[in-house]
């Protein structure tokens, strides 16, 4: 009776010093299979989208045929494309920058002022946001934005409301209303990854020797210089890490652009459009193929900042 | 770096008016879904009720969709967990050759937006002939979901000493006893940890969900036909607070899981 199960477990034994003693083996079969899920998953569904943005797509017959061709990325820079192009870089630069500015001092005042109970507080305060649902934040602000509702209720209780008029009425940042205004979708877009700004910020804030800043003062310079030639430049790196987040995430979005904002396409709404409603799978990634490019020259950018020693 | 000198009155005031900027939504999601308003989004808000809570649970679209969230998310934790923890068991002491380029994969679903998986995904499937289904977008979600627990876990290997392992083995035990007995153990929380944030990563993916389901209606999915066409407006305020919750809780277990989990047995030689 013992005998088999004494085999098994010398087997097992075995097996065990076998892997032991052959490490590679090991880290082969360790890595295998979630090798195998992305090369084959995701690698391989990259490469299908690029293959298919050199496809054809038939205008008439509304059919896509696997014939090569130029043509799609030729039409990304005809003018009503490329606008769409420019359209949503500069939402993503503008999101990153008030981002930028708002994150600081909220990741400065976190490293420098929030001792005891509220060190605890302020990370979990940033974190909760960052992972609270996505799609329900969206919701929220267009339930705050919509007319009658609590912004234009606090706007109007505190007599701005021709001020707020005046401001949707300037070209660029403008529009009807708060929720349909560039305005309002640069608010929402800011809000959803700012917490994507401050953590990065935080973290080379803290990387920073606090006696360099005491010194700069003992040494005469006001607040603002030390800032400027202290404070901020080897704070850096944190803040180009946390625009890896908002820029990317701001160029590949398509649910705020849709529910948020005037209308006029974003790459993401475009894209959705383009395999969707059209059925043009190929546009569809030709479109997709610019945030690839954009984002990574952009992390190239980051890299050569020292950004990524910040995440 | 904190300092004993005195902090500006408008620096307190940015940062904590900025954390109450980012609570503010959340807050709202909260009063509304008690509103007893029927159809505009009209503020100060009329009244308490919780009627909407049981319209909402009565209807059989809301449950089906609560449903089809739990199961793929359900899935989708268990497959990142196995993928996960294999990934970081092989790469977080040996370095090699592409090393690199591999932990740029993983990282690569999360780090692209969500767009361009999802439509590589659905371009993929369409090129492939298979039709969107339910195991369509357990696939999507099990890519980008990897990531979160690779992270947590190799993260915890690194700080589990080595002689442990070594220590079991000379004492006998074959490489199950010693998963069991002195892996599992030491890298537990930090998979319970991945295992919940990734649940609720997939609880509330939305964009690629949007490419790789076929007629199926995840929460988010639901939620976001319902935005779109605006009707049902109270029962949909009741259901953004069940997706928050969903999310919310989660991440709270999440961070106090791996919370001072700097010293682990063994660490210190």
């Amino acid at each position: 009776m013992t005998t088999p199960v004494k085999s098994h477990i010398a087997l097992r034994r075995n097996i065990s010093s076998f892997l032991y003693r052959r490490s590679t083996v090991y880290l082969l079969l360790l890595l295998l299979p979630p090798l195998l899920w992305f090369g084959i998953v995701y690698l391989g569904s990259l490469l299908a989208l690029l293959v298919q943005s050199g496809y054809t797509f038939d205008d008439f017959s509304m059919t896509v045929l696997p014939v090569f061709t130029w043509k799609n990325y030729q039409n990304l820079l005809l003018a009503a494309n490329f606008d769409i192009v420019l359209r949503t870089f500069a939402m993503a630069t503008a999101v990153s920058l008030f981002c930028a500015c708002l994150g600081f001092p909220i990741a400065y005042y976190m490293v420098r002022y929030a001792g005891g109970w509220q060190r605890g507080f302020f990370y979990i305060a940033v974190l909760l946001p960052m992972w609270a649902s996505y799609i329900v934040k969206v919701y929220s602000w267009t339930v705050i934005l919509a007319k009658g509702g609590i912004a234009y209720w606090f706007i109007n209780q505190a007599g701005l409301g021709h001020a707020l008029e005046s401001l949707l009425a300037l070209p660029f940042i403008g529009g009807n209303t708060l929720s349909t205004s560039h305005l309002g979708r640069l608010l929402v877009f800011s809000y959803v990854w700012l917490p994507f700004m401050i953590l990065p910020i935080q973290s080379s804030i803290e990387r920073i020797n606090p006696n360099l800043l005491t010194a700069s003062a003992d040494l005469g310079a006001r607040p603002g210089q030390t800032f400027r030639t202290i404070l901020l430049p080897l704070a850096m790196p944190g803040v180009v890490a946390g625009s890896i987040f908002t820029f990317c995430l701001t160029f590949g979005d398509y649910i705020i652009p849709t529910l948020v904002g005037p209308s006029g396409f974003f790459i993401g709404t475009m894209v959705y459009t383009q395999q969707g409603a059209i059925g043009n799978m190929p546009m569809a990634a030709a479109f997709t193929v610019v945030p690839i490019v954009v984002i990574g020259l952009y992390l190239t950018f980051a890299k050569r900042m020292g950004a990524f020693d910040a995440l | 770096m904190r300092s004993d000198g005195k902090c500006p009155f408008w620096l307190k005031f940015v940062a904590f008016g900025g954390i109450f900027f980012l609570h503010f939504p959340i807050i709202v999601i909260a009063a509304y879904a008690f509103n007893t308003e029927e159809s505009a989004f009209s503020f100060p808000l009329q009244g308490f009720t919780l009627k909407w809570f049981a319209a909402a649970f009565a209807r059989q679209d809301i449950l089906d969709a609560i449903t089809l969230s739990l199961k793929v998310a359900s899935i989708t934790t268990a497959a990142a967990i196995v993928l996960g923890t294999m990934a970081a068991a092989a790469l977080y002491r040996r370095s090699f050759f592409g090393k690199e380029t591999i932990t740029l994969i993983f990282i690569l679903p999360i780090a692209l937006p969500g767009i361009i998986t999802g439509i590589a995904l659905l371009s993929a499937f369409r090129m492939a002939g298979w039709d969107l289904n339910f195991w369509t977008i357990v696939a999507g979600h099990t890519t980008f979901c990897v990531v979160v627990v690779y992270n947590n876990v190799i993260a915890r290997f690194r700080r589990t000493s080595q002689n442990l392992i070594e220590a079991s083995m000379d004492l006998g035990a074959d490489g199950m006893q010693t998963f069991f007995h002195i892996i599992l153990p030491n890298i537990a929380t930090a998979l319970l940890a991945g295992g919940v944030l990734a649940f609720a990563l997939s609880f509330d993916e939305i964009i690629v969900t949007t490419f790789t389901a076929g007629p199926e209606r995840t929460l988010p999915i639901w939620l976001l036909n319902q935005l779109t066409r605006p009707r049902d407006v109270p029962i949909t305020n009741v259901v953004a607070l069940v997706v928050m919750m969903a999310t919310l809780i989660p991440i709270l277990c999440a961070y106090y899981m791996t919370r001072g989990k700097e010293s682990i047995e063994g660490s210190g030689k």
